[in-house]
């Protein structure tokens, strides 16, 4: 994971593609739920964002995370085509699963927030498996307000904030 | 939020330099005008020589604890005519009425080994009575500050007919660290913040403790499995069990039942969060609300017989009280803005809730039926309220804001006065009041 995280840095340089910071949080959350191999470790060995196939590319080059408007769990157009893109590369990488966690900005109350966030991720979730991802291979889960990405107290940061992202695990399926 | 009888209100406004009063010493706690009581607290005397620190230690402590309700204040000693070397000495009524204290606590304690007894009298000096009976406690010289605490809710509870709070524990969340790196551990403090003790490490998140009605354990929040789930926390032995949660399920928001043999909490599972119950003994489940919204923050009634909780079912977050048994619920929040974090008051009269309007935050109380809301503090980020065991005074987290912000605890009394931090090193967040000890 340490690498992945070292390569991700050193690739965002190189990256054409619109991107995103790798969430520090969302690699953390993975591992705990499945206990798998992390995605890092295979996404480093398979190559950089602008090999298709890679943890990379899902991450950067699609995007790992859609962004949502005040107190709504509705997926926007910009994260339709994001989570299509996603959900193409789900469909293509039928090794990983992942755990869509969701997060609320920090203007509620926490454990609401909680529930805000599962929404968001649920959201995620049934428009990826509307697009044909097995269910089975999606989690979800939410972080409230606990783990904001931008620390401002004002709507540029809480934009940010009001996110569902995408966290691959690579994991043979089981069951 | 103070009458006295009127007699006494007479004789204040009439006051010279020495007072009269008429009726015996006592405060109504209503929500009329506050006119302190004045009180003197002459160091307790050391019945042995190993007692002289707590014995001074422990009436500071008193004069603390009762001067920081904002019912009573401290006649300084500094004021003093007569000093009151002996517990056993008679008292000299006029040397007290002359510098007007209405009250005056006098003390012994007594220390052998590692044992700890203190007694003390309460007197109303303008009646020249002693107000109840001599009363002792004992306990450890490392808890001289129950000991303490304990004075001072048998005075505070003699003076105003009520029941004390101070000595009485909170838990809450104990945090540290950056934003968007916080750092979160279970710990447990006495009500004015001392005696912090950790109950978990900061290897996961942990949110939102609530003890349970006797004390002895703890529900949380946990995100070691990195999906929020339930766990029981036995606060002596601090071993842990979790609440069974099928996966894919969240599973946040836990408080006791009154017997607390049961818990009451949220479920979320495909974007929709429910009210269930589940039975700590037999693991079964009832589920209590059936809407697709979020339905939260359940908090049990003092008899156990209705639940007041917080659902977005009209589009926005508004409060709603159900039967304890679920069923039909009825909304009995209507103000301009959102209303989050029910609690109902030990007392049963109200519900102290977090509301947020035009971009700010409060504590307020209103009455079961939604009746007669009032709004006790405003702040960027106000929530989660907890009652005091005698439902005089509230507990919650303020949060400051920007990129530096940090959280703490606050409480304020149900009139709105007397808003103080709890004094705490580093951030604190999610207070649950605990019971008065035995």
């Amino acid at each position: 994971m340490t690498y992945f995280k070292k390569t991700a840095v050193l690739l965002l340089v190189l990256a054409t593609a619109a991107c995103t910071n790798p969430d520090r949080f969302g690699g953390a959350g993975a591992d705990g739920a499945n206990g798998a191999a992390g995605a890092g470790a295979n996404g480093a060995v398979a190559g950089s964002a602008s090999d298709p196939s890679s943890p990379l590319f899902f991450n950067q080059t699609i995007g790992d995370r859609v962004l949502f408007a005040v107190d709504t769990s509705t997926i926007t157009p910009e994260g339709r085509t994001i989570l299509d893109g996603q959900a193409q590369w789900l469909l293509t990488n039928a090794d990983y699963r992942a755990v869509i966690e969701g997060h609320a900005d920090e203007q509620g109350t926490r454990e609401y927030n909680l529930a805000l966030g599962q929404r968001r991720a649920n959201a995620v979730r049934e428009y990826l498996v509307s697009r044909g991802v097995p269910a089975t291979r999606l989690q979800v889960t939410s972080y409230g307000k606990e783990r904001p990405l931008a620390v401002c107290s004002e709507e540029s940061c809480y934009a940010q904030n009001r996110r569902a992202v995408t966290v691959l695990s690579f994991s043979a399926i089981t069951s | 939020m103070i009458k006295r009888f009127m007699t006494l209100l007479v004789a204040l406004m009439l006051a010279g330099p020495v007072l009269a009063q008429d009726g015996p010493l006592r405060l109504t706690i209503t929500d009329g005008v506050i006119e302190p009581i004045t009180f003197a607290v002459p160091a307790f005397e050391a019945e042995t020589p190993a007692a002289q620190q707590a014995a001074t230690d422990i009436s500071r402590l008193v004069v603390q604890d009762l001067a920081g309700t904002g019912l009573f204040r401290e006649v300084p000693a500094t004021a003093f005519i007569s000093q009151v070397s002996s517990f056993a000495q008679p008292i000299a009524f006029p040397d007290w009425r002359a510098i007007n204290a209405q009250a005056l606590i006098t003390g012994a304690v007594t220390v052998n080994g590692e044992q700890l007894v203190v007694k003390f009298r309460l007197y109303d000096v303008f009646s020249g009575q002693e107000l109840g009976q001599g009363l002792q406690f004992a306990g450890t010289t490392s808890g001289w500050r129950r000991m303490g605490h304990k004075v001072a809710d048998a005075v505070y509870s003699r003076i105003t007919g009520e029941g004390g709070y101070f000595d009485s524990r909170v838990v809450f969340v104990s945090e540290s660290g950056p934003k968007d790196n916080r750092q979160k551990r279970l710990a447990i403090m006495d009500f004015d913040g001392a005696n912090i003790q950790f109950l978990t490490d900061s290897s996961t998140i942990v949110l939102a403790p609530r003890f349970s009605p006797n004390g002895d354990r703890v529900l949380y929040t946990s995100f070691e499995s990195g999906f929020p789930r339930i766990n029981v926390l036995n606060v002596a032995n601090v071993g842990r069990q979790q609440l069974q949660t099928a996966p894919g399920e969240m599973a946040f928001s836990p408080r006791f039942s009154r017997d607390g043999r049961q818990v009451i909490y949220s479920l979320s599972n495909g974007g929709n969060t429910d009210i269930y119950r589940t039975d700590l003994g037999t693991g079964q489940s009832v589920r209590l609300t059936n809407a697709p919204s979020i339905d939260t923050a359940p908090s049990l009634s003092p008899d156990g017989s209705q639940i007041v909780f917080e659902s977005d079912r009209s589009g926005t977050q508004q409060l709603y009280v159900m039967s304890a048994n679920g069923g039909e619920a009825r909304r009995i929040s209507f103000g301009e803005g959102r209303y989050g974090t029910p609690v109902w008051s030990p007392r049963g009269d109200l519900v102290a809730f977090t509301k947020q309007n035009a971009g700010r935050f409060h504590i307020g109380v209103m009455r079961t039926d939604g009746s007669e809301e009032k709004l006790l503090t405003s702040s960027f980020l106000d929530e989660g309220p907890t009652w005091s065991p005698n439902g005089r005074v509230i507990m919650f987290s303020r949060e400051t804001q920007g990129a530096g912000g940090t959280s703490s605890l606050y409480s304020v009394d149900i009139s709105g006065r007397n808003l103080k931090a709890v004094p705490l090193q580093g951030g604190a967040s999610d207070p649950s009041w605990g019971p008065l000890q035995p």
